[in-house]
C-alpha cells in the first residue's frame, strides 16, 4: 500500500478508523484537535456513520465514549493533557469497570508549553488509573499503536492511553495503513454489574485491577515498541521514551549508538528490560519528552543505586521539550549551533485579528473600568487571552476553563468589587455554566462577559456547543432576564455598549454581557467557500 | 543525501504550501520527510516555523537540530534571521524583502538590510513586487520556493509537476501564474546567488 503523508495526529484518526470504532469524541484542544477534524474529513468516517461531532467538554466527551465501549463498540476519546484534568473522574472510574468494546484515550501533551498554560505528562495520570500506555515515537507507531489499541483494550478489558507530545501530533510524515476491520455488533458485557461501580461491586473490580497489572507488565516486555538494541561500550546504557528516542538516535545518524539503549513505548515500565541495561551498565542517561516519570522511579527517594542521568540531576534540562542538541550534551557529544539571532529581531507574539469582535468588546470594557482600578477582571482560556497582552492589558488571570467567572465570585465574595468575568462562548458551555449556577445562587454581584463569536477559535474555529443557545442558559440558569444584555462589538455601536456595560457593572447582582459577533476567521473561511 | 530546511514567516502567510509542494515532489521521488509545522496560539499573527526534513535514508528527528539546517527558506526577512541559530555554516538563506509589520517595534528597513546584507550565502528577493508583475500577489510564496530550488536536490521538473498538480483543482490559470512565478524566482537567484 502506497506511503499517506499525515500528522501524528491525523495518523491516529486513520489507525482509529482502520480498526473499526463507531465513534470519536472530542473537545478542541492543541496539539489534539487534528484528529477529530480528520475524522470529520474523512469519506470512510461519512460511510461508516462514525460519530464525529464535538462534545460539550472533555468529561461529556469521555462518558460518551464510556457508554459506547459498555455497548460493545470501540470508541476514541481525544483531548489535550489538560481536558484530562476535567475529565479526570471517568478517566479514573473507567479503570476500574474497565472496558467492553475498545476504549482508546488519546491525550496530548505540550512540553515547552506551545499552546497550554502548564505541561503536565499524563503518562502519570495512566500511572495513577493504573491503565497501560503505548507512547509512539514517530507517525507510523502512532498509527500501529493506535490500531492496535482497540484490541488490547478488548483483550485486558481496559481502556488504553495513546500518549503523543505536540511535536508528534504536529509533525507530517509518510504512514502505511493496514486493514480496514469492520464495525463491533453491540454487544453487552456478560457480566451485568460491569459498570455499577457500588463499593461491594468496586472492591472486586478494583482487586482484578490490581491483578492485571503484572499481565499488562508481562505485555510491555514482550512489546516489540519496547526495544532492546546491545552497545559495545557499556560505561552508559540509554534509556530513551516515545519520541524522545528519535532525538537520541539524531546523534548517531550515519554511525552506530556505541551504547546499549532501551526504547520504552509501552507502560507499565518493563522493570525487566529497565534492570538488564541498569545491571550491564555502568550508569544511566534517561530521556522522556515530559516529567521524569521513569527516572524517578528509577533513581527511587534515596538515589543509591548507580549513577542515573536525567532531567534531575540537570544532565537534561528539568522542564521543557527535548531536542537533538540538549541530547548532544547530555551524552557529551560536540554541540552544534548556527549564529546568534540579531538583536534587532524583535518577538512577534501572537495578536488578536484585524477585525476580531474581541478587540472592540475590551476597548468598550477597558473604558469603563478606567474608574475602578486594576486587577478586577478574571478571564479564561481563548483566543480573548491575548487581552491580557498589550496594548490591551485589560485581564488578570487565565488559569483554567470556567474559572473566570467562579474567581471573579470567590473574589466578589472577599469584598473585591466591582468583579467581572470575561469567558468565550465555547469555553462558557464547557464549564462556565455550572459557575455562573453558584453566582445566581448566592445573588453574587457580579458581571460576566460571554464574548459570543459563533466558535470555538482559538484551536482555529471548530463548532461551538454553544452557538444560539446562550441567552437561553443564562435565563435557564436564573439570571433575571433584564440583565442579560446582548451588545454588538463594533466602533458605531461604541457609545451604546459603554452605557449598557456601566449600567450592568453598577448592578449588584448577578449580570450577563454578550457582546455577539462571528470569528473574523470563520467568516473569511465561510466567504472563501461561496 | 539529506535536505533540511527551516521555513519562517508570518502566522497566515502561507509557509505550509511551500512545504506541501517540496513535500509532494518529494515522494514522488520516494523520499523520506518529517515536516515539523506550528498549529495552535502562534498562528494569530505570530512568527511560525517548520523543520522539514528529506532524506534518502530514514530520518530520526523531527526537529532539525541547530548549526545544521541547509536552507532557511522565508517569506518575511526579519523572521529569516530569527532562525540563524539553525542555519549551518555552510547553509543558504532565501528570503523575501518584504516586512510584515504588525508589531509597533519593527526594525528600521535599513537595518534590517544590514543585518541580511552581513550574511555570506543569501538570495534576497522582492517577490510580492515579481508576483504582482507576473499577475498574483499572492503568489510571492512560489517566488520564494523559486529562489530555493536550486539549492534542493529534487530536479525542477518535479517541483514545477507538483506545483501543477497540487494548484490543480484551482484552475489552469492558478497553475499557470504559479508556474510563471516558481520559474521567475528561481531565474533570479540563479543570477544573484
Amino acid at each position: 500500500m502506497s506511503k499517506l503523508l499525515l500528522l501524528g495526529d491525523e495518523a491516529i484518526g486513520q489507525a482509529a478508523l482502520d480498526a473499526g470504532i463507531s465513534g470519536v469524541y472530542a473537545y478542541p484542544g492543541t496539539p489534539s484537535t487534528e484528529v477529530m477534524e480528520y475524522v470529520q474529513h474523512s469519506k470512510q468516517a461519512i460511510e461508516g456513520n462514525v460519530h464525529r461531532k464535538w462534545s460539550t467538554n472533555e468529561k461529556t466527551a469521555m462518558e460518551a465514549a464510556i457508554g459506547m465501549s459498555y455497548a460493545g463498540k470501540r470508541a476514541i476519546v481525544c483531548m489535550k493533557h489538560v481536558g484530562l484534568n476535567v475529565a479526570a473522574d471517568p478517566f479514573m472510574n473507567s479503570a476500574i469497570t474497565g472496558a467492553n468494546g475498545g476504549l482508546v484515550y488519546l491525550i496530548a501533551d505540550d512540553p515547552s508549553m506551545h499552546s497550554s498554560q502548564d505541561e503536565q505528562d499524563s503518562r502519570f495520570f495512566a500511572k495513577f488509573a493504573y491503565i497501560p500506555v503505548f507512547e509512539p515515537s514517530n507517525q507510523q507507531e502512532a498509527y500501529d499503536m493506535t490500531y492496535e489499541a482497540f484490541a488490547f483494550s478488548e483483550r485486558f478489558r481496559i481502556p488504553v492511553m495513546i500518549r503523543v507530545t505536540t511535536r508528534l501530533a504536529h509533525s507530517r510524515s509518510g504512514v502505511v495503513r493496514k486493514n480496514v476491520q469492520p464495525q463491533n455488533e453491540i454487544k453487552l458485557c456478560d457480566n451485568k454489574k460491569q459498570f455499577i461501580l457500588l463499593p461491594g461491586n468496586a472492591r472486586v473490580f478494583y482487586r482484578e485491577l490490581l491483578a492485571k497489572q503484572p499481565i499488562l507488565e508481562k505485555e510491555s516486555i514482550q512489546s516489540p515498541y519496547n526495544t532492546y538494541t546491545p552497545g559495545s561500550d557499556k560505561s552508559l546504557g540509554i534509556i530513551a521514551s516515545g519520541i524522545a528516542y528519535n532525538y537520541v538516535m539524531e546523534n548517531f545518524v550515519g554511525s552506530q549508538c556505541p551504547y546499549p539503549i532501551l526504547k520504552i513505548s509501552q507502560y507499565p515500565i518493563p522493570t525487566q528490560l529497565v534492570e538488564k541495561i541498569t545491571n550491564e551498565c555502568d550508569a544511566v542517561l534517561v530521556a522522556e519528552d515530559g516529567y521524569p516519570l521513569i527516572e524517578e522511579q528509577l533513581r527511587g527517594l534515596l538515589n543509591n543505586g548507580k549513577p542515573i542521568n536525567g532531567r534531575l540531576d540537570g544532565s537534561l534540562p528539568r522542564d521543557g521539550e527535548l531536542n537533538p542538541n540538549k541530547l548532544a550534551v547530555a551524552l557529551g557529544l560536540q554541540d552544534t549551533y548556527g549564529a546568534d539571532v540579531p538583536q534587532i529581531v524583535a518577538p512577534r507574539p501572537p495578536a488578536l485579528c484585524l477585525g476580531c469582535p474581541h478587540i472592540d468588546s475590551y476597548t468598550a470594557l477597558n473604558q469603563v473600568m478606567e474608574q475602578y482600578g486594576p486587577g478586577k477582571v478574571f478571564s479564561d482560556i481563548g483566543c480573548y487571552t491575548l487581552g491580557a497582552l498589550p496594548p490591551y492589558n485589560a485581564i488578570y488571570s487565565t488559569v483554567d476553563m470556567g474559572a473566570s467567572i467562579t474567581m471573579a465570585k470567590g473574589a466578589a465574595d472577599a469584598g473585591l468589587l466591582p468583579a467581572v468575568a470575561v469567558i468565550g462562548d465555547s469555553t462558557f458551555t464547557h464549564s462556565g455554566m455550572t459557575s455562573l449556577l453558584d453566582c445566581v445562587v448566592e445573588n453574587t454581584p457580579i458581571t460576566v462577559f460571554i464574548l459570543d463569536n459563533y466558535t470555538t477559535g482559538m484551536t482555529g474555529g471548530q463548532d461551538s456547543n454553544a452557538l444560539g443557545r446562550i441567552g437561553t442558559i443564562c435565563k435557564g440558569l436564573g439570571v433575571a432576564e433584564e440583565h442579560i444584555r446582548v451588545i454588538t462589538p463594533l466602533k458605531k455601536f461604541h457609545e451604546t455598549n459603554l452605557q449598557i456595560i456601566k449600567e450592568e457593572i453598577e448592578y449588584q447582582g448577578v449580570s450577563v454581557i454578550i457582546p455577539t459577533r462571528e470569528c473574523v476567521q470563520t467568516l473569511k473561511k465561510k466567504l472563501t467557500k461561496k | 543525501m539529506k535536505i533540511d530546511i527551516i521555513l519562517a514567516g508570518v502566522g497566515g502567510q502561507g509557509i505550509l504550501s511551500i512545504a506541501s509542494i517540496i513535500g509532494y515532489a518529494a515522494l514522488k521521488k520516494g523520499l523520506t520527510l518529517k515536516q515539523a509545522e506550528t498549529h495552535g496560539m502562534s498562528q494569530r499573527g505570530g512568527d511560525v516555523q517548520s523543520h522539514f526534513r528529506l532524506a534518502d535514508h530514514e530520518i530520526a528527528s523531527d526537529l532539525i537540530p541547530m548549526g545544521q539546517a541547509d536552507l532557511i527558506i522565508s517569506v518575511e526577512p526579519m523572521e529569516s534571521l530569527r532562525y540563524l541559530p539553525w542555519l549551518s555554516p555552510k547553509g543558504w538563506l532565501i528570503t523575501n524583502d518584504q516586512p510584515f509589520i504588525n508589531i509597533p517595534n519593527y526594525p528600521q528597513q535599513e537595518v534590517l538590510s544590514e543585518e541580511l546584507n552581513k550574511l555570506q550565502n543569501k538570495v534576497i528577493i522582492n517577490a510580492d513586487k515579481m508576483a504582482k508583475e507576473l499577475g498574483s500577489a499572492r503568489s510571492a510564496n512560489m517566488v520564494i520556493l523559486g529562489a530555493a530550488s536550486p539549492f534542493i536536490e529534487i530536479e525542477f521538473s518535479a517541483i514545477e509537476n507538483a506545483v501543477s498538480e497540487v494548484f490543480a483543482r484551482k484552475g489552469e490559470d492558478v497553475v499557470n501564474t504559479n508556474l510563471a512565478c516558481l520559474r521567475a524566482g528561481r531565474e533570479f537567484a540563479q543570477k544573484n546567488k
